[in-house]
C-alpha cells in the first residue's frame, strides 16, 4: 500500500509548523524524518495518524492503515507484559501476541508486570505492541529511545522482515537503525514561514474547525 | 470492545486500582450521618433517602477523574483513538466499567446500608431499583464530563464543577422514588423519569464525549 502525502501543512497550538510536505512511500520502503528538535516531526506523525486534522493537503490512505507508535508506550503498569500485548491484539483483532513476543524477545519476560521492566524492556513491549495491529504502514516516533545495541539490531531486523513482508515504516529518528535501504527526508525546507512573514494564523475556534 | 471492559475491570481490582474507593466512601457516609443526627427513628427514616442518593452520587464522583486521565498520561488513550474500535465505544466501554466497578456495588451494599439509617421496610426495593437505574447515568454523565477535562493536569475540582449541575435531574428524581417508596406512595412517575434520563444519557453522551476526546488530543 502507497502512502502518498501531498502539501500537507501541519499545526501545533494553532500556528502552522510545516507546510507543503510532500513524499510517497512505496511498499517495502522505509522513509525516515531528520530534522532538529521542534521542527514538527511529532506533529506530522499524529496528522498522518489520524490524531488531529491537517491545516492543508491531502494523504492517499485513511489513517486506519497506519499504525502509529508515540514516544509513550501505552502500557499498564500492573499487567504482565502478555496481558499488555494480548489486550493490544485484541483490540487490533489480531491473534499476533505470541509471534510479537518472540519478534522483540519478550518471552521470558512474558509473566512479569511491566511496573517491573527496564526502560528499554518497556520500549520493546511498546513496539511489540506495533506488531500485533496488524496494519501495512508502521508510523514510529523516536523508536529507538533507550533501547540499547543489541535491542536496536533487534528491532531493525524485525522492521527489515516487515518491509519484506510488502509493509512500509515511517519513522521520527536520530539513532541510525542500520537500515541501508531507508531514504531520509529532510523536514528543515518545509518549515513554516512565522505568521509575520505571511505564514498561516490558527483561528481563535481551531478546535472546532 | 470486550477487551478493554475487561482491561479496565483487571486494573480495578489489581493493587491500585481504585475498586472500592466508591464503596468505603459510601459506607462512611452511612455509618457517620446517625452518629450526627442522632439516633432518632423516625428522622433518620425520613431522611435516609436523600443521604443514600447523595451519598451513592458522591461516591461515583470521586472516581470519576481515574475514567480516561491514566489512560491519556501513559499514551494509551492516544493509541486506542488510532486504533480499529470507535472513540464512541471507548467511551461507552469506559464508562460501563466504571458503573460495574463503582455503581453496582453501591446499589448491592445500599440495602445493608438503609437499615443503619432506619429506612422504613416499604423503601427497599425502591431504593435497590432506583439505583440500579440511575447510577448508569452517574457513570455516562461523569465520563462525558471526564472527557471534558482530558489532559488538564488535577482536573478533578473542574470536573466536579462541570459534572455536579448535571447530576441533579438524577439525584432528585433517584431520592423521589425511594422517598415515595417508603412513605408507601406511588414511585413509578419518578422512577420512569430516571430511567429516561439514564437511556437519554447513555445514547447521546458517548458521542459528546468522543468529540471532546478528539479535540483534546490534538
Amino acid at each position: 500500500m502507497d502512502l502518498t502525502v501531498a502539501n500537507l501543512t501541519v499545526a501545533r497550538g494553532g500556528i502552522a509548523v510545516l507546510e507543503g510536505v510532500s513524499f510517497r512511500l512505496g511498499s517495502g520502503r522505509a522513509l525516515v524524518l531528520r530534522g532538529p528538535n521542534g521542527i514538527g516531526k511529532t506533529t506530522l506523525l499524529r496528522t498522518l495518524a489520524g490524531l488531529q486534522p491537517a491545516v492543508a493537503g491531502e494523504m492517499s490512505v485513511p489513517p486506519e492503515s497506519l499504525a502509529y507508535a508515540a514516544h509513550a508506550d501505552g502500557l499498564k503498569a500492573v499487567l504482565t507484559v502478555e496481558e499488555n500485548l494480548r489486550f493490544w491484539a485484541s483490540i487490533s483483532g489480531t491473534q499476533a501476541a505470541e509471534a510479537a513476543m518472540a519478534a522483540m524477545n519478550l518471552q521470558e519476560l512474558r509473566d512479569r508486570r511491566a511496573a517491573n521492566l527496564s526502560a528499554g524492556q518497556k520500549r520493546r513491549l511498546g513496539l511489540a505492541r506495533i506488531l500485533v495491529t496488524g496494519r501495512p504502514i508502521w508510523v514510529l516516533d523516536e523508536p529507538t529511545v533507550s533501547l540499547d545495541a543489541a535491542s536496536v539490531a533487534l528491532f531493525a531486523g524485525v522492521v527489515r522482515a516487515h518491509l519484506a513482508a510488502g509493509g512500509s515504516a515511517l519513522m521520527a529518528t536520530h539513532i541510525d537503525l542500520g537500515l541501508a535501504e531507508a531514504e531520509v527526508l529532510d523536514l528543515t525546507p518545509f518549515k513554516a514561514r512565522r505568521p509575520a512573514a505571511g505564514g498561516r494564523v490558527g483561528a481563535f475556534d481551531e478546535a472546532f474547525g | 470492545m470486550g477487551a478493554l471492559l475487561i482491561r479496565d475491570l483487571r486494573l480495578a481490582m489489581r493493587a491500585g486500582g481504585g475498586f472500592g474507593l466508591g464503596l468505603a466512601f459510601f459506607l462512611l457516609v452511612a455509618v457517620l450521618v446517625p452518629l450526627g443526627v442522632g439516633p432518632e427513628g423516625d428522622v433518620l427514616g425520613r431522611i435516609a433517602p436523600g443521604i443514600l442518593w447523595v451519598g451513592a452520587l458522591l461516591a461515583c464522583l470521586l472516581s470519576l477523574d481515574r475514567i480516561f486521565a491514566l489512560d491519556f498520561e501513559d499514551g494509551s488513550l492516544d493509541l486506542l483513538a488510532t486504533s480499529p474500535i470507535p472513540l464512541e465505544g471507548v467511551v461507552a466501554v469506559k464508562a460501563l466499567a466504571h458503573w460495574i466497578v463503582t455503581g453496582l456495588p453501591l446499589t448491592l451494599v445500599a440495602p445493608g446500608l438503609g437499615v443503619l439509617l432506619n429506612l422504613p421496610v416499604a423503601g427497599y426495593g425502591w431504593l435497590v431499583l432506583s439505583l440500579l437505574l440511575g447510577t448508569p447515568a452517574l457513570s455516562v454523565i461523569g465520563a462525558f464530563g471526564a472527557s471534558l477535562v482530558v489532559g488538564v493536569k488535577r482536573g478533578g475540582l473542574l470536573l466536579s464543577l462541570l459534572v455536579l449541575p448535571l447530576y441533579v435531574p438524577t439525584l432528585i428524581f433517584g431520592a423521589e422514588v425511594v422517598k415515595r417508596g417508603a412513605a408507601g406512595q406511588a414511585a413509578e412517575v419518578p422512577l420512569l423519569l430516571l430511567a429516561g434520563i439514564t437511556l437519554g444519557a447513555a445514547a447521546l453522551l458517548p458521542f459528546a464525549a468522543a468529540a471532546a476526546i478528539r479535540i483534546n488530543l490534538r
